[in-house]
């Protein structure tokens, strides 16, 4: 096909700017067109390749829709069962405390089944990393509600919207662990705009960067659309998500150093 | 004068078309072509010469699929 805005004298090595890394395997990702997932996983793995630290770090996938991230990350993955991602990851820094580990999730497996082990794991103060990806919705198994859907959201179990009286207040979870002691960075970004993938490349960055203190628990919670399951197209998600999810879900730091700043 | 210009290449097989680069770009120089990749989607594409190489495109792509450049060019 012909390129007729291309300009193939710009394309040489010293003029690039951008390009996917190569700690990202170099396959399709499974995820549907437009999901954040895929713009987590790779400034997950850029920050990775700007520290080089990709060979001193062992992930954790969850069950979910990222649930096959090891295809995708190039570095060592383990497997968890559903929920259990930050008891593997206890085990994983307590055999090996100078590797990087990181646990990657889904709202439906650390805010719903995996709970006791998220708020354990942060009240005991371990050395590693939680990623938790917060879409308001079960997105794999075909969109149910989850303790992250908003009231009145619509879900496939929900179809009338969620009803706090019958199925209860969204759990918030980011804001619950950021009250244990043993948590020493919480905070909540989205990977909407330019503007704020950046931010969360920053708060990925400092997330690993507080692993060599030693300090306890740095969590980061991305806000992410799931235009699949909420059924409309991937812009239309992203402004729902402003609209909605931001409001119940606000940015921004909530604690920095071990003290709470929200 | 110099001038910095911009050039993308998108990765026509592994874009899934879900325009998120169309709202990030702030010259609007991306465009869905007209055309289908072999999965059937709708592919994005540089449509005017207006690009300055920002790399928001690049950065919202949720599968990566954007390689961006840019260079200062001397223009008459």
């Amino acid at each position: 096909m012909e390129e007729k805005f291309a300009h193939p004298e710009l394309r040489t090595p010293e003029n690039l700017v951008y390009k996917r890394t190569d700690l990202l395997v170099d396959c399709p990702l499974s995820y549907c067109p437009g999901c954040g997932h895929g713009v987590v996983h790779r400034m997950l793995m850029e920050v990775l390749e700007e520290k080089d630290i990709a060979s001193k770090t062992i992930g954790v996938n969850p069950v979910g829709c990222s649930v096959l991230a090891y295809d995708f990350m190039n570095i060592d993955m383990l497997g968890a069962a559903h929920g259990r991602a930050p008891a593997l990851a206890t085990a994983i820094k307590r055999l090996w405390p100078d590797r990087y580990v990181f646990t990657y999730q889904g709202d439906g497996d650390l805010a719903a089944i995996g709970t006791a082990e998220t708020i354990h794991a942060c009240n005991r103060g371990e050395n590693f990393t939680i990623i938790f990806i917060n879409n308001g919705i079960y997105g794999m198994t075909g969109g149910q509600m989850a303790p992250t859907t908003l009231p009145g959201m619509r879900s496939s179990t929900s179809p009338y919207g969620r009803d706090i009286d019958i199925m209860g207040h969204p759990l918030k979870i980011t804001e619950l662990i950021a009250q244990l002691p043993g948590t020493y960075y919480v905070t909540r970004q989205s990977v909407q705009t330019p503007a704020a993938v950046r931010k969360t490349k920053k708060a990925l960055r400092k997330a690993f960067d507080l692993q060599d203190e030693k300090k306890g628990i740095s969590f980061v919670e991305v806000v992410s659309n799931c235009n699949s399951g909420w059924k409309m197209t991937p812009v239309q998600s992203n402004t729902w998500m402003e609209e909605n999810m931001f409001p119940a879900y606000p940015l921004g730091d909530i604690k920095v150093n071990g003290e709470l700043v929200k | 004068m110099a001038k910095i210009k911009g050039d993308i290449v998108v990765n026509i097989e592994r874009c899934k078309g879900c325009e998120v680069c169309l709202a990030a770009c702030p010259f609007t120089c991306i465009a869905m072509s007209e055309e289908v990749n072999s999965k059937g989607y709708h592919f994005a594409m540089k449509v005017n010469d207006d690009c300055t190489g920002c790399s928001n495109c690049a950065l919202v792509c949720p599968d990566g699929v954007i390689t961006v450049y840019r260079a200062k060019v001397t223009v008459a």
